[in-house]
């Protein structure tokens, strides 16, 4: 139970400290479980990375998972996702109460109308920055480049498709071509 | 019906956001204007409010919504939503499948998945920057002050990183922008 406490509470503070969210947690995730309390060992830290960035849904909860999972089995888990997840939910469901009469404040509204360009360079930086650290090889290029054309395209006609549909897509070519790459290894090798 | 609507759209955003809170925020772009639950212009207010408080985006954007449509059962339901995909594989993988993500049958389609991924969220930023300056295509009406503004931003955020290694972080680039929108805008 005790340690149940503890995996809450360490995550709990791990969520309230962390802003702009998943890589921005790592570095706080890596002192508390690594150097401070000794949970995990560096290697695991490097294994959560990979399954963090495998996984779907945000970083901070595969790690904050992980970890649980790692010391508690399943309770654990619990204990360590739902301390993360806790502080941000209060906070946010706090704002949500006020958020839309804070809205017509004319110099809130302003604020907003400012900070919604600030979104934009954010979101294209994030982008730029996944393209510089992403394995240049053709095929991944050329499903972005793909993916990049038609989502344009999809926005500016207000087209009806999902990009959960482009996503099926570009695994489903991905793996085809991956198959056919052994497929003609075995080939030569015969 | 709603509590049912907010289950089902953010199960969706928790099982494909690959890449992190900004892999998913087209995806939550998508689901939200889908279901009608909020407008662009505030959808990207609210990714300036998640991206300015504490903990994962997906998880503050989910509580948002969720409360927005539903009160709290609402907030309740779609953050347990986005956060339970995770979730179960993490512990699935680390259960069952702990060599999984190393063979090349699995690799091959996370690589298809981030890769479109990628592009994904490069269009999403690009579209919203051009909604601002130019409106959409139903509505064009060019916003000279926008275009100003993204252009002065962009030379800070892009033009700090030339002097500082890490440049300037998110929330001041978010509160930069947020007073010059009163300079531009007006107080009263």
């Amino acid at each position: 139970m005790k340690m149940l406490i503890d995996l809450f509470l360490t995550f709990v503070r791990i969520g309230l400290f962390t802003f702009g969210g998943g890589y921005a947690m790592i570095p706080l995730i890596e002192n508390a479980c690594v150097s401070k309390k000794e949970w995990i060992t560096h290697d695991e830290m490097m294994d959560i990375t990979v399954i963090a960035e495998s996984t779907p849904g945000p970083i901070s909860i595969n790690c904050a998972t992980y970890v649980g999972m790692k010391k508690k089995g399943i309770s654990g888990a619990i204990a360590a996702t739902l301390g993360v997840t806790l502080p941000s939910f209060v906070i946010i469901l706090l704002i949500s109460f006020v958020f839309d009469r804070f809205l017509e404040i004319k110099w809130v509204s302003s604020v907003f109308r400012g900070i919604k360009i600030a979104v934009g360079i954010l979101i294209v930086d994030a982008a730029f920055k996944m393209i510089l650290k992403m394995k240049k090889r053709p095929l991944s290029i050329l499903i972005a480049a793909c993916a990049f054309t038609a989502v344009m395209l999809i926005n500016i006609f207000a087209l009806r498709l999902s990009s959960i549909i482009l996503m099926l897509v570009a695994a489903a070519v991905s793996l085809a071509v991956y198959l056919a790459g052994r497929h003609k290894e075995k080939e030569t090798k015969k | 019906m709603i509590l049912l609507e907010l289950l089902a759209g953010f199960l969706l955003i928790g099982c494909f956001s690959f890449g992190g809170a900004y892999g998913a925020i087209p995806l939550i772009c998508e689901v939200v204007l889908y279901f009608g639950w909020l407008d662009e212009e505030k959808l990207s207010y609210m990714i300036a409010v998640s991206e300015s408080t504490p903990g994962p985006i997906m998880v503050n954007m989910a509580t948002y919504i969720g409360s927005s449509q539903a009160g709290v059962p609402g907030a309740i339901i779609a953050t347990a939503a986005v956060v339970f995909p995770a979730f179960l594989l993490v512990i699935i993988l680390m259960a069952f499948l702990k060599n999984l993500i190393k063979k090349g049958a699995a690799q091959a389609i996370l690589n298809g998945f981030k890769s479109c991924i990628i592009g994904i969220i490069l269009a999403t930023g690009v579209y919203m920057i051009l909604i601002n300056c130019i409106g959409n295509i139903s509505g064009i009406s060019i916003d000279i002050a926008a275009i100003a503004l993204t252009a002065g931003l962009s030379v800070v955020w892009f033009g700090s990183k030339k002097i500082v290694k890490k440049g300037v972080s998110p929330i001041i680039l978010i509160c930069l922008s947020g007073i010059a929108g009163v300079l531009i805008y007006g107080w009263n």
